[in-house]
This record gives structure tokens, C-alpha cells and sequence, in this order.
């Protein structure tokens, strides 16, 4: 367990945690793209580059921009007047810690926890390139497809509708 | 602890997290931040197990969140689309005021 | 007096023996048949109804020829045809017809003078709308009585009876729309029925005794020695033997049917019933009915008689006889309906025909029996002549000198007269009254009866001399023109006259052939018994009576011809007596007091009972019911009803409960998948862990 292991795992936790308790809710889209940042740093340390610039571009570069779009437009950076939590809050994050409960224990009392040692696997583009075209070809075809449909919903679904008010 | 038990308690972490803001904010687009959360923490687990697992030179796991982040960006897409079109017909983004399938 | 022949009992059934049944039957069908007529079909009516009568007598005639050529050849005939109409275990119900002289003479009779009327009755009904129903209702009767004729068990007998019983009152009811003609039909039922019931009784206690419902059967009839002996030798309280008392019921059957003294009542009313019906019915047939029924059970009325004696039964019987004579004659001296003068006399001479059965025996009652049935209804029929001469007029007060504009009724009015009074020689009304008296005044038991007749007698002359003078001597008093009648109702009239002179020569002492027929012996002619020293006593009597009633009639009445207005002649010199027999003597009112009043009375108390108490309780109950539905009602609305709204009420609250689950948010949704996921990964782990 390297020190940057530690550090990048303090980095993304907070970020999370700041994401999902912060009022303001532009704030909270910044701390989203700090975890997005985080997370993609752990990538690069777990030697997967291509997924940690992929996570930079398409996580950072898309998802978090179109958060606060989509925060802009619904008012969302006013303060709510009855507090940004809801009614019953308390039960959500009893759910929550019973959900990480599960997990840690599954994971503590796996083989995961048994000492593993195994060498960095050399990973260039070249056999990623080689792979999306071969053994994975099927699925780029369909995510695609998928995001052609994704990306007409969203424009269908959000286009303003005939005769209504703005 | 293992390296791999230090990064799917971080995942489990980050999951658990983004649970409890999916879970408990009022506003729609936290709930979808959380569910961000999620995914993220759930593409940590597969490129985990990938480079702590048996024949990494597949790149199966590597791939599989790829291609996992592929999907989540359309989906992020669709779903910010569809609190747009739920805030331009409730003018609010208050989950607990959208009831309408109230049973 | 004849020595009694032994006769040879002749039991075989001849041709008309076994047809005997077909003289009832006839006129019956012809009733049927005319009730199925409409009322215009009026010559098919009453032919159909003469027709069947004019049947009958021819059959009858056969009958009476053939017992005749039985007695005839030394026979005593009785032939018998009984069957069993009914089984009820051992026992069985019979039924049955005999043929002997009593039935024999009293069918020839019945349907003689039956036809006669029947022919009247064409002319008198003429201007009747309800013609048909007259012929229906006389054939009924005709058939029904003639049954009782030939009767042979005393069920068919009884059943006969109040048949005739019931076309008595539908005549007498005839113009039902009076009211006086319904209430008198009605009192005639009803009274009748008082002495039926004795009569059932009777016939119950009768057949309990012997065993068998008939009076003749090879032996072992209730009026065969052997049903007597036992009767006889049977206790039934009070010192009498059970032949005594049985006797007495039947005679109180016999009683009401033939207006004795105490039921005579409804006689005299009976003549708000056209005059025919007053002809046939009260005179000469139903009213006889009585007195043939005891002339049929007079071997158990004279069980145990000795010669020189006499029997509890017919001691009784000559009792109420000379006591309705006297008493009917009385109050027929003031009566001032031309009818009910008959009427009363008729109820008289039942009390002579009564007294001459329980004096002589069955042929003395029964010869003046069929001597009063011809001049009796010669006189009702003349009667009717004059009224419908007069114009409906029935008040002698309003009629006289009719012998002028009415010369043939007159002359047989004036024949059936003097036949009542029992003028002697010419008229057979002597002759049966004769015998009566001879029988009474040779009677061992007392001489009462026979000063009784013998005053009756006097009355009876009395009061005929009365009302011929009114009606057909004087002057003529009523309004309008009176005329005589048409040839088809003079016709019988002048028929029936002959009849009433004629007769008399059947029943002389010198020919006793009428109570020789009657009683199986031979008659033989023997001229010297006019000269017996009691006959000519007798003779004597009669025509002192016959003198003295008919002077002082006709000193009174004589020519005369009092206005309506002025009081009777009688009336101003007895005032008192007079007023008491003009009311009739008050019995009708002494009923009404007695008997009417404590019907009413315990009508009254029925009626209590019925309302209050039986009417009580179904109301209680009632009351309980409605109660019980009330309650009822009550637990089905609350506790079944309101059960199962409160379940289906609980119900829609549990669902609404449910639904909470589904609030409409997200979150909430959210929540329950993380909760579900959760569980089932622990489940995942623990299993493979385990």
C-alpha cells in the first residue's frame, strides 16, 4: 500500500463526500469533477491508462460540465428553503452504511484480502486498438448504437414541446 | 491489507457514498451526482480485479469500464435531459414534492 | 174382523222389482236435464218434466199391478233389491229398493197426483218468467220423493229425505226475491232440520243396534223379527228399551218433516211458495213423507205391542197426533188467508193421519194419508184457481160470491170440502176419518185422544163452512173482475174430485181391501159389517159432527158477506179467544223468545270468543312475528350487514395503508432496492461462506 495509493483514496473519498453534503449545488458539481480527477488518478496508478485519460475526457471533460448545465437550468444554484436533505434522510444513510457494511465485510472475508503479488501488465493503445476491433467489436457497435438513442432521447426529451409555456 | 482489498474498500467506499447522496438529497441532479458516484466506484472495482486478477493481457476489465463509462456518459446525458423536462413541468427539482405516482 | 192368512213370503225380484229404481230416477234425469235448458226453452221444460212423471206413473202402475196379482194369488210380496255401496272394513254401507204394498200404493199415489199437479202447473205458471226453473226444481222434487218411497235402507231413505227437504225450500223460496218468501224458506229448512237431527241420530243408534242400515234383507233387516227381538231386549235409560227410544227419534224426524206440534211452524209461512208447490209439496207428498216414514218403521214402533195394549212409542205418537189436530184446527177457525187456512187444516190432518197410525196401525194412517192427499190437493189447487181468478187476491175478506163467475172450481172446491169434513158415505174423507176415530175409541189406552179428534173433527167442519162462505157465497167484495181459470188447470181439478169420492170405497168396513192389501190378509166382500152395532155408532157420530160444524158455520157466515173492514162474527162474540188463536197461539213469538233469543245469545258469545280470544291469540302471535322480523331485520342491517361494511371498510383502510408504500418519490423506491439488494448479498455470502 504506496503512499499515493493513500493520498489519491483521501483525494477521491473527500471529493465524494463534499459532492454529495455541500448546500450549493454548483459546489457540489465541483466536487464531483475533484472525485472524477481522484478516480482517474487511481487508473493511472492501477496502470490502466487508457481508461484514466478516457475518465479525465469523458467524465471531466462531459458528464461533469453537463451536471452543471443541467444545474443552471433548473435553478438549482439557489438554496432550497427547507434544507437540502430530505424528510427522512436518516433512513437513507442507515441503508448506505448497511450497504458499505456488506461490502466491506464481503471483501475482508474474501481471498481478496489474502496476500497476492502480481507484475504490472504492459499495456500499449496498439492492443487496445487491436482488441476493440477484434474480441470487442460486437460491444462497440452496440454502445454505438446506444449512444445515437441517448443522444436523440436527450435531445427529444428535452426540446421544448409544442404550445407550452416557456 | 492487500493492495486489491485497499481498492475495493475505496470502491466500496465511494459506492456506499454516493448511495447515501442518491438516497437522501432532495434535489434530482445530486441523486444523478450520486449515481455518478456509483458507477465510478464501480469502475474502480472492475479495473481492480483487472490488474490484481488473473491474465490481465485480456484487458477484460480494462474494457468493461470503458465501455462502462461509455454508457454512463449517454445515460448521464438522458437523465439530466429528463430533470430538465420534469423541472419544466413541476418547476421544481424537489424530489419530495414529485409524487404524482403516489399510490 | 178377518182372520190374518198366512202368507208365503215372495222375496224373488220381478222384471219390475229389479226396474223399480227407474221411477225415481226418471224425474231426476228430467231435472238434470232441464237445468241445462235456457229459460225461453219453456214447452221443452215442462214437457220433459211431465214426460218423466208420465213414465214413472206407467211404471208405477206395473209395480202396484204386480204386488196386486201377488196378493192377488195368496202371496205376501216383498221383493228386495239391496247392494253394498260402500265398504269400510267388515262393515259395509247398503243401499237398496223394496217393492211391498205400503211402497206399491204410495208410489201410485205420489205419481198420480204429482202428474196431476204438474199439469196445473202449465197453466198456473204461465206468466212466470222462471218457468223452467219451476219444472226443474218440481221434477227434482218428484224424484226425490219417490226415492224416499221406495227406499229400503235408511240411509238412501235419509238421503232422499233431505232432498226433499232441499227442493222444499228452493220452492217455497221460489219468488226469492220477497223478502217473506226467502225468510219462510229458510224457517222451513231450518225446522226441519231440528227434527232431522233426531232423525240421524235415530238412524245412528239404529244401525248400531242391528248392525245393517236395511229394513229388509232375507232375515237379518232392522225390521225383521230377529233385529226387533234385539232392539227390544236392549236397555237405553230412563225404563226405556232401545227399540223404544230409537222409535222416538225417527218419529222426531217425522215430527219436523210433518209439522207436528211442537215443529209445525214453518207450515203455515210455507205458503209464500207458488200455490202447485203448496199443492204437492204440503199437502200431498212431502208433508205425508213423515207419516210414511213411520207407517215404514212402524214394526219398531209396535215391538213388544200385545193385543189390548200398546207401545211407549205409538202411545207417543197418538199423543202429539190428536194434540196437533186440535191445536192446527183451533187456529184455522181465525185465519183470514185463503191459503193458510189450508195450510193449518193440513197440519191438522197430519195430526189425524199421526194418531190413526199409533190408534190402528200402518193401514188406518195410511189410508186417510192418501184420501187427504187427493182432496187436499184438489182443494190447494181450487185455491189457487180462485186466486189467479181474482187477481193474485189471497184474502177471503176480498172474495165472494164466486160460485157465480167460477162454477167449476166451485163444484170441486165444494167436492174436496166436504170430502175434508168427512161427510159421510159419498166422500172418502169419511171413510179414513172413520176408521181413525173407530181406532181411537177402541183404543185401551185412554179416551182422551178420541174426544180430541172427535172436536177436531167439528172444527175442521166449522172452519171450511167458514171460508167457503167467504170466498164463494155472498157478494163479490174485491176489485176488478173475477173469472175462471183455463181448461189445463180445470181439467185436474175436476180429476182429483173424482178421486176424492171415489176412494172411499177402497176402505168401507164392508171391503176392508185397502187394510187387507196393506196388512197381507184376504179381503172379502161382507155387506153385513154395516150392520155392526159400533159401525153404526160411529156413523151416527160422524154426521152429528158433520151437522153441528157445518150449521154453525153457516149460521154464522151463512150468506153474509161482512165487509174487510168490520171485525169476524166469531170476533165479536169470543174477542179474547178469537185475538189469541188469530195470532196462531203465539208460538212462533214463545220460539223467538225462547229458542231464537238464546241463539242469539250464544251467537254473541262465539262472536266474543272468536274475536277476542282466538282472534287474540292469532294477533299475539302476530305481534310476536312482527316483533321477531323486527329483530331480525335489526341484526341483519347492524350486525350482518354493518359486519361486513365494517370489514369492507377495514379493508379499504388496509389498502390505503398499503398504498402509503407507494408514495410517488423516487427516493423512496430507491430506498427499498438498496434495502432488497442489501439482504440478498448477505444471504449470497453467508451461503457460499457456509
Amino acid at each position: 500500500m504506496s503512499v499515493v495509493f493513500w493520498i489519491l483514496a483521501v483525494i477521491t473519498v473527500l471529493g465524494g463526500l463534499t459532492a454529495v453534503t455541500l448546500k450549493n449545488t454548483v459546489h457540489c458539481a465541483l466536487a464531483l469533477t475533484v472525485a472524477f480527477a481522484g478516480l482517474a488518478l487511481l487508473f493511472l496508478e492501477l496502470d490502466a491508462q487508457f481508461a484514466g485519460f478516457a475518465q479525465i475526457l469523458v467524465y471531466i471533460g462531459a458528464v461533469a460540465i453537463l451536471v452543471v448545465f443541467a444545474i443552471l437550468l433548473t435553478r438549482g444554484s439557489e438554496t432550497p428553503s427547507e434544507g437540502v436533505f430530505s424528510r427522512t434522510w436518516f433512513a437513507g444513510l442507515l441503508i448506505a452504511a448497511a450497504v458499505f457494511a456488506v461490502l466491506a465485510w464481503a471483501v475482508v472475508n474474501s481471498s481478496a484480502a489474502l496476500p497476492h503479488e502480481t507484475a504490472a501488465p504492459t499495456v500499449n493503445v496498439q492492443q487496445i486498438g487491436h482488441a476493440l476491433m477484434g474480441r470487442y467489436v460486437l460491444p462497440l457497435e452496440i454502445v454505438a448504437l446506444l449512444l445515437t438513442a441517448a443522444m436523440l432521447g436527450a435531445v427529444i426529451v428535452a426540446m421544448h414541446e409544442k404550445g407550452e409555456q416557456k | 491489507m492487500t493492495p486489491l482489498a485497499g481498492y475495493l474498500l475505496v470502491a466500496a467506499l465511494v459506492f456506499a457514498i454516493g448511495l447515501a447522496g442518491a438516497l437522501t438529497r432532495r434535489n434530482a441532479i445530486l441523486v444523478l451526482i450520486g449515481i455518478e458516484l456509483m458507477l465510478n466506484a464501480a469502475n474502480l472495482n472492475l479495473v481492480a480485479f483487472w490488474r490484481y486478477g488473473p491474465h490481465p493481457e485480456l484487458l477484460t476489465g480494462m474494457m468493461f469500464a470503458v465501455f462502462s463509462i461509455a454508457v454512463a456518459a449517454a445515460e448521464a446525458a438522458v437523465g439530466l435531459g429528463l430533470v430538465i423536462a420534469i423541472y419544466r413541468h413541476a418547476r421544481t427539482t424537489d424530489l419530495d414534492e414529485i409524487n404524482r405516482m403516489k399510490g | 174382523m178377518q182372520e190374518a192368512m198366512q202368507f208365503t213370503p215372495y222375496t224373488v225380484a220381478s222384471w219390475i222389482g229389479r226396474m223399480l229404481w227407474l221411477i225415481p230416477a226418471l224425474p231426476i234425469v228430467a231435472a238434470g236435464l232441464i237445468a241445462l235448458l235456457k229459460q225461453p226453452k219453456r214447452k221443452l221444460a215442462s214437457s220433459l218434466a211431465i214426460g218423466s212423471l208420465l213414465v214413472s206413473l206407467l211404471l208405477a202402475l206395473a209395480a202396484f199391478g204386480d204386488v196386486v196379482a201377488g196378493w192377488a194369488s195368496g202371496h205376501a210380496v216383498r221383493e228386495t233389491v239391496n247392494f253394498s255401496w260402500m265398504h269400510f272394513g267388515t262393515t259395509s254401507v247398503d243401499l237398496g229398493w223394496v217393492l211391498d204394498p205400503l211402497s206399491a200404493v204410495m208410489l201410485v199415489m205420489v205419481t198420480f197426483v204429482g202428474l196431476l199437479i204438474f199439469i196445473y202447473s202449465v197453466g198456473y205458471m204461465a206468466h212466470d218468467e222462471n218457468y223452467t226453473r219451476f219444472f226443474c226444481f218440481l221434477s227434482l222434487f218428484a224424484g226425490a220423493m219417490l226415492g224416499v218411497v221406495i227406499s229400503n235402507s235408511i240411509l238412501l231413505l235419509f238421503m232422499c229425505w233431505e232432498l226433499v227437504g232441499l227442493t222444499s225450500y228452493l220452492l217455497i223460496g221460489f219468488w226469492y226475491q220477497k223478502p217473506s218468501a226467502a225468510a219462510a224458506a229458510k224457517k222451513a229448512f231450518l225446522t226441519t232440520r231440528v227434527g232431522d237431527i233426531f232423525f240421524l241420530l235415530g238412524i245412528v243408534w239404529l244401525f248400531a243396534q242391528t248392525g245393517t242400515l236395511l229394513f229388509y234383507n232375507q232375515g237379518t233387516g232392522s225390521m225383521e223379527p230377529g233385529a226387533l227381538a234385539g232392539m227390544l231386549a236392549a236397555h237405553a235409560g230412563l225404563g226405556l228399551s232401545a227399540a223404544t227410544a230409537i222409535g222416538l227419534l225417527i218419529f222426531a224426524g217425522a215430527v219436523g218433516k210433518s209439522g207436528q206440534l211442537p215443529l209445525h211452524v214453518w207450515l203455515p209461512d210455507a205458503m209464500e211458495g207458488p200455490t202447485p208447490v203448496s199443492a204437492l209439496i204440503h199437502a200431498a207428498t212431502m208433508v205425508a213423507a213423515g207419516v210414511y216414514l213411520v207407517a215404514r218403521v212402524y214394526p219398531l214402533m209396535s215391538a213388544g205391542l200385545q193385543p189390548g195394549g200398546t207401545t211407549t212409542s205409538l202411545a207417543v205418537v197418538t199423543w202429539v197426533g190428536a194434540a196437533t189436530a186440535v191445536f192446527a184446527a183451533l187456529i184455522a177457525v181465525a185465519q183470514n188467508d185463503i191459503k193458510r187456512i189450508l195450510a193449518y187444516s193440513t197440519v191438522s190432518q197430519l195430526g189425524y193421519m199421526m194418531a190413526g197410525l199409533g190408534l190402528g196401525g200402518v193401514a188406518v194412517g195410511m189410508f186417510h194419508l192418501i184420501t187427504h192427499a187427493f182432496f187436499k190437493a184438489l182443494l190447494f189447487m181450487g185455491a189457487g184457481s180462485v186466486i189467479h181468478g181474482c187477481h193474485e187476491e189471497q184474502d177471503v175478506r176480498h172474495m165472494g160470491g164466486l160460485r157465480k163467475w167460477m162454477p167449476l172450481t166451485f163444484a170441486t172446491y165444494a167436492v174436496g170440502m166436504l170430502a175434508l169434513c168427512g161427510v159421510p158415505i159419498f166422500f172418502s174423507g169419511f171413510w179414513s176419518k172413520d176408521a181413525i176415530l173407530e181406532s181411537a175409541h177402541g183404543w185401551p189406552s185412554s179416551q182422551v185422544p178420541y174426544f180430541l179428534l172427535v172436536f177436531g173433527a167439528v172444527l175442521t167442519a166449522f172452519y171450511m163452512t167458514r171460508q167457503v162462505s167467504y170466498v164463494f157465497f155472498g157478494q163479490y167484495r174485491g176489485h176488478g173482475h173475477a173469472h175462471e181459470s183455463p181448461r189445463v188447470m180445470t181439467m185436474p181439478l175436476a180429476i182429483l174430485a173424482f178421486f176424492a169420492m171415489a176412494l172411499g170405497i177402497l176402505g168401507t168396513p164392508a171391503w176392508p181391501w185397502f187394510r187387507s192389501f196393506l196388512g197381507n190378509r184376504q179381503a172379502n166382500f161382507e155387506l153385513h159389517a154395516f150392520a155392526e152395532p159400533a159401525w153404526l155408532m160411529l156413523l151416527a157420530t160422524s154426521f152429528i159432527i158433520v151437522i153441528v160444524g157445518i150449521g154453525l158455520g153457516w149460521w154464522l157466515y151463512g150468506n153474509k158477506s161482512p165487509n174487510a173492514e168490520e171485525p169476524d162474527a166469531l170476533e165479536k162474540a169470543m174477542p179474547s179467544v178469537w185475538r189469541a188463536l188469530s195470532n196462531r197461539l203465539y208460538v212462533d213469538e214463545f220460539y223467538g223468545v225462547t229458542v231464537i233469543a238464546f241463539y242469539y245469545w250464544w251467537a254473541r258469545v262465539a262472536d266474543w270468543l272468536d274475536r277476542r280470544v282466538w282472534g287474540g291469540i292469532v294477533a299475539a302471535i302476530t305481534r310476536l312475528f312482527g316483533l321477531l322480523a323486527r329483530f331480525d331485520r335489526f341484526f341483519d342491517e347492524n350486525w350482518v350487514n354493518g359486519g361486513f361494511d365494517k370489514g369492507c371498510e377495514e379493508l379499504a383502510v388496509g389498502g390505503g395503508l398499503l398504498a402509503r408504500v407507494q408514495s410517488g418519490r423516487v427516493q423512496t423506491y430507491l430506498r427499498l432496492l438498496a434495502l432488497a439488494v442489501v439482504v440478498l448479498a448477505a444471504i449470497l455470502i453467508w451461503s457460499s461462506r457456509g
